[in-house]
């Protein structure tokens, strides 16, 4: 049995009222509660409000808006919803897949995309009980030590940004509508995460995401989302990477004009995987772009030890896997 | 009350019920130490088991997740309520005791409830990959699963029989 630590739940049915609840000291969002709970659960923190999002129903949904050319997902449409709606497995194939490949059905059925986007970094240092913690001496920076266990002479917390649609909604170049006190403003999603494990979004205090807004596709692409894990449900990626290639038509034998790569599960903020000018003019089907881009990827990915599996073994991993993503890409025509 | 509980109102297995619960209880604990309601099983208590599924809104949740506050105004099946409408043993019950499908019975309530689930959405007999689709969130420790599968295509098949088969 895990013990929650006391806590108020307040569940306002507007935005507005969302944000002036954040406004109480000790304030936090509850959307899903699959990430926040077991945190909790594990006493990372003593938040004295639980701020819900249950009732803003207003965030819920998915709408195709061809005036602004972009599907618009509510931060508060589950992951069930997403991976199952048509016009997301028609127009934004990888999106469906990563959303359709998190934890199980019922953690499914219950986490949303605002949730995921919002993910705590995990390392396996701090995701544990309060008991096991105070075993290794005491927690870490991220918990209520001082020190690093994964980088021992580190001042930064390095754990993991794990949600499996972060990466691929930046290779789909997505926005995301956040709303705080202040008003609000839209980030794109490749500037919202940086590189600090203890508070690795550029959230403002008491700010919201409310949407997520995917640029409709202008040219024929292909996209594919490729992740490793111990067992093929329940566990959260060791490995992720989203491919997107833009292609001049609508073919496998087509020529690449753009590539858009990102690698999860690395420190606090994925990678975008650069330098992969050497593929631009080569057809999707040439065996070379597998074989360029998994090296790319292999060469500047570097993960650490803040999740299970040796490194070298995990760095290895993102060269198979990116190169298995992209043959089942062109196998699949 | 103290100002730490709330009055909960839900219907529960079709009954209405309004208790008081503390804000940090969750679905599950309000279910067992409040309700008495001790099918749906507190494994893991942190995601990773299944045991503890119950559906909200005909949806599969994880109780052990669920705030109980998240349960107000909502509709809240549990296994013990599995068989309401079926004078008390749903076919999916008697398909797991036909094909030994529970051993210790621990993980059995809440893939009861994550099987019930696809059955209503597909509404037809359901094969043995989308069942291990539907159930990939349920951890079982005993049967290895092989009997869990067939038992579940057993009972959608006694519950949707093909057309001309008696
Ligand atoms: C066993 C298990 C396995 C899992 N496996 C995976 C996996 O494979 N891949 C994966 O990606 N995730 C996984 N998860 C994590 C989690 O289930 C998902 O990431 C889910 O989408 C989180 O959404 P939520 O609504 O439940 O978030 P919550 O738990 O409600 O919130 C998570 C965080 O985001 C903040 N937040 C929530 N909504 C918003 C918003 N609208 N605006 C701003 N901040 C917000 C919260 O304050 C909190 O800090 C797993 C979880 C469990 C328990
Ligand atoms: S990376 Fe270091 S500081 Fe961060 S959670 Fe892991 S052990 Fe703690
Ligand atoms: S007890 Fe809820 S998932 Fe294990
Ligand atoms: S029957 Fe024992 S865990 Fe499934």
């Amino acid at each position: 049995m895990l013990r929650l630590p006391p806590f108020r739940v307040v569940s306002p049915d507007t935005v507005e009222g969302v944000v002036a609840a954040l406004q109480q000291p000790g304030a936090r969002l509850i959307a899903g509660g699959t990430d926040i709970l077991p945190n909790l659960k594990h006493w990372l923190d003593r938040p004295e409000v639980l701020v819900s999002i249950n009732r803003l129903t207003a965030l819920r949904g998915i709408v195709r808006d061809d005036n602004a050319g972009v599907l618009r997902i509510g931060a508060g449409t589950t992951l069930t919803q997403i991976a199952e709606h048509p016009d997301v497995q028609q127009l934004f194939p990888s999106l469906a897949q990563s959303a359709g490949c998190v934890a199980s059905p019922s953690i499914r059925n219950m986490g949303t995309i605002g949730g995921n986007l919002n993910l705590d970094t995990r390392c396996r240092y701090v995701n544990q009980t309060e008991f096991w913690r105070g075993a290794i001496g005491g927690g870490c920076i991220k918990s209520e030590g001082n020190v690093c266990h994964v980088v021992p002479k580190g001042r930064n917390c390095v754990a993991a940004m794990s949600s499996d649609n972060v990466p691929v909604l930046m290779s789909l170049q997505a926005v995301i509508v956040q709303a705080g006190p202040e008003g609000t403003r839209t980030v794109p999603l490749c500037d919202y995460y940086h590189a600090d494990g203890t508070r690795h979004t550029h959230a403002k205090p008491g700010e919201i995401t409310t949407e997520v807004q995917v640029p409709l596709p202008t040219s024929a692409r292909r996209t594919h989302y490729v992740k490793w894990c111990v067992r093929k449900s329940i566990d959260f990626p060791l490995v992720s990477v989203a491919l997107r290639f833009d292609l001049d038509k609508d073919d496998v034998s087509a020529t690449i004009s753009a590539a858009h790569v990102v690698a999860g599960v690395l420190g606090a903020r994925p990678r975008q995987v650069r330098k992969l000018d050497a593929i631009l003019g080569l057809a999707l089907n040439d065996p070379k772009v597998a074989q360029i881009v998994s090296e790319a990827a292999f060469k500047q990915c570097k993960p650490l030890a803040n999740v299970p599996y040796e490194t070298a073994y995990r760095r290895r991993m993102i060269r198979v896997y990116t190169r298995r993503g992209i043959e089942a890409m062109v196998n699949a025509g | 009350m103290s100002e730490a509980a709330f009055l909960l109102s839900t219907t529960v297995n079709g009954e209405p019920v309004t208790v008081a619960a503390p804000h940090h209880w969750t679905l599950l604990e309000v279910l067992r130490y409040k309700l008495d309601l001790i099918g749906s099983k507190q494994g893991c208590d942190k995601g990773d088991c299944g045991a503890c599924t119950v559906q909200l809104d005909g949806e599969p949740v994880l109780a052990c997740l669920t705030l109980a506050a998240h349960a107000q105004g909502r509709e809240v099946t549990t296994v013990e309520g599995l068989g309401h409408c079926h004078g008390g043993c749903h076919p999916l019950q008697d398909a797991f005791d036909r094909w030994t499908a529970a051993q210790c019975g621990f993980c059995t309530p809440g893939i009861l409830m994550s099987a019930e689930a696809l059955i209503r959405k597909r509404g037809r007999a359901v094969e043995h990959t989308e069942v291990a689709e539907a159930l990939a969130g349920n951890l079982c420790r005993c049967t290895g699963y092989t009997k869990i599968l067939d038992a579940v295509v057993d009972a959608s098949q006694q519950m949707h029989p093909a057309p001309g088969k008696e």
